[in-house]
């Protein structure tokens, strides 16, 4: 998947460790209470209620319209919510300001559409934020930055502007670049859906390695492959609601819900 | 009547009335961006106030017509309210001159930014805010940039258009080159070769601002975000 030397080592753990997980204790990471939303006359969130604890990994699926990237988008208040309560590491959402920005620093996020800063090279895409908002030396993250390349196998493409990256090169920097915050927990909304097929595989093994270490991840996709690989915890959404909450395992072999048979039948057919 | 022979007596005059028009125009350049950059934060802010003021001084500003911006300025705050930048009164009326043109230019400047802004995906706006960024800090690392780059031949016209309004500013009592013309007319001395006159000093104002169109044009090209 890698066209970098040695490829990522993506078992590597430990206090040094680039992208080890900022330590927290054994209460929920992510809690949502109640959570409504409209976008107008829509109800896009009804009453949503979703807890992510330490290193799990949460998969959120369903059929589009039905409210995943908007849940996954709320948790770092990109979309505000009408009511309800999200606690972050015990924390509430702040409402703006720099209180928010302080929270959403340690929640890395990563897009459909990788956004990656277009007038940036890959490098300062990285490092930007360590620099910025961390308050980190400029030799320190280049380092640190340089690490989360060679990891996800784009240290060679360091000094390129995301223009003259493929698809799954921009998205895998797009995903060091979350890193370099060492954030508590990873929101992934649809990382893959405007990906050629052929570049899939090379984001998705770079997130399942991830999901390995003991990332707390949060990922809304239709990859069903990664959901019963690297999956800890299925959500299956539909219409605004969290219909059904599995392990991959029983939910793929075995869903409870009828909206979710219905739903798989569709989707796994070919 | 298109004998040159009166443009060229004056020439001294005239260059000297040139040099004024372009330390007017280099100082309202630097002046207008930085107030249009100003404007152009506010009316895209989170903060209510700052976006009701944006809009409000666009919207007097752009319509009321610069002849009497910059008579306001010299008549009304120099010379009645007595508010000077010096003794020196062809030095206040320079300061003035660039104020006013520079407060009126940058409500265009602001305009034609935030129409720069807007080329600028919401994903990038997202993603610096994903990333801990606070609003002004995303505005100008990673919004301005890139808006900046997007509008560089648009902001070109409205430097061009800066520059020949500084002829207005004859009506602030600053000596630039139209000023100066209209001078060399009055003189009972001059008996004919108006046209000539004007037409060398439009050839100077081309000199002026052809250069700057196609460098604005050039820089565009050179600077372009690749998405």
């Amino acid at each position: 998947m890698t066209d970098s030397e040695g490829g990522p080592d993506l078992t590597k753990g430990g206090p040094e460790d680039p992208i080890e997980p900022a330590a927290s204790g054994d209460r929920p990471l992510v809690v949502v209470e109640n959570v409504n939303k409209h976008f107008g006359e829509l109800h896009v969130l009804k009453n949503i209620n979703l807890t992510v604890d330490p290193g799990e990994v949460v998969v959120v699926i369903g059929p589009s319209g039905g409210g995943k990237s908007t849940l996954c988008r709320a948790i770092n208040r990109l979309e505000p919510i009408d009511d309800g309560t999200i606690l972050l590491d015990g924390k509430e959402l702040p409402k703006e300001g720099k209180e928010l920005a302080k929270l959403r620093a340690d929640v890395g996020m990563v897009f459909q559409s990788f956004n990656l800063f277009a007038h940036k090279t890959i490098l300062d895409n990285v490092t930007l934020g360590p620099i910025k908002v961390r308050k980190q030396g400029k030799q320190e993250s280049e380092k640190q930055a340089m690490e989360l390349l060679d990891r996800v196998g784009i240290a060679n493409q360091a000094h390129k502007y995301p223009a003259q990256l493929s698809g799954g090169q921009q998205q895998r920097a797009a995903i060091a670049r979350s890193l370099a915050m060492r954030p508590k927990v990873m929101l992934f909304d649809e990382p893959t859906s405007a990906l050629d097929p052929e570049m899939v595989n090379e984001v998705l093994d770079v997130m399942t390695g991830l999901a390995r270490e003991g990332m707390t991840m949060i990922v809304v996709t239709h990859e069903m492959g990664f959901a019963r690989r690297a999956a800890r915890k299925v959500v299956f959404m539909a219409d605004g609601q969290i219909v059904e909450e599995n392990t991959p395992d029983e939910f793929f072999t075995n869903a409870r819900t009828e909206r979710a048979k219905d739903f798989l039948s569709k989707i796994l057919t070919h | 009547m298109f004998d040159f022979g009166p443009f060229f007596d004056n020439i001294g005059e005239i260059l000297d009335g040139f040099w004024a028009t372009i330390r007017l125009a280099a100082a309202a350049a630097v002046l207008s961006l930085i107030i249009g950059t100003i404007l152009a934060s506010f009316r895209v802010s989170p903060v209510p106030v700052l976006r009701a003021f944006g809009t409000s001084y666009v919207n007097i500003v752009r319509n009321t017509p610069l002849t009497l911006v910059l008579l306001m300025c010299s008549l009304g705050l120099n010379d009645i309210l007595a508010l000077k930048f010096s003794d020196n009164s062809s030095t206040t009326y320079y300061w003035w001159a660039v104020l006013g043109l520079s407060a009126y230019t940058g409500a265009f400047v602001c305009e034609t930014l935030r129409a720069g802004i807007n080329t600028v995906p919401l994903g990038q706006a997202e993603a610096a805010r994903s990333i801990g960024l606070t609003f002004f800090q995303s505005l100008r690392m990673i919004i301005l940039p890139q808006a900046f780059r997007s509008i560089i031949a648009p902001m070109g016209s409205v430097l061009i258009a800066m520059i020949k309004n500084t002829t207005v500013a004859a009506a602030a009592s600053y000596a630039e080159v139209a000023l100066v013309t209209k001078t060399i007319v009055d003189k009972p001395s001059f008996a004919s070769g108006v046209i000539p006159l004007f037409l060398g000093v439009a050839v100077g104002f081309l000199i002026l601002t052809l250069p700057t169109g196609y460098f604005f044009g050039w820089l565009a090209k050179r600077m372009a975000v690749a998405r």
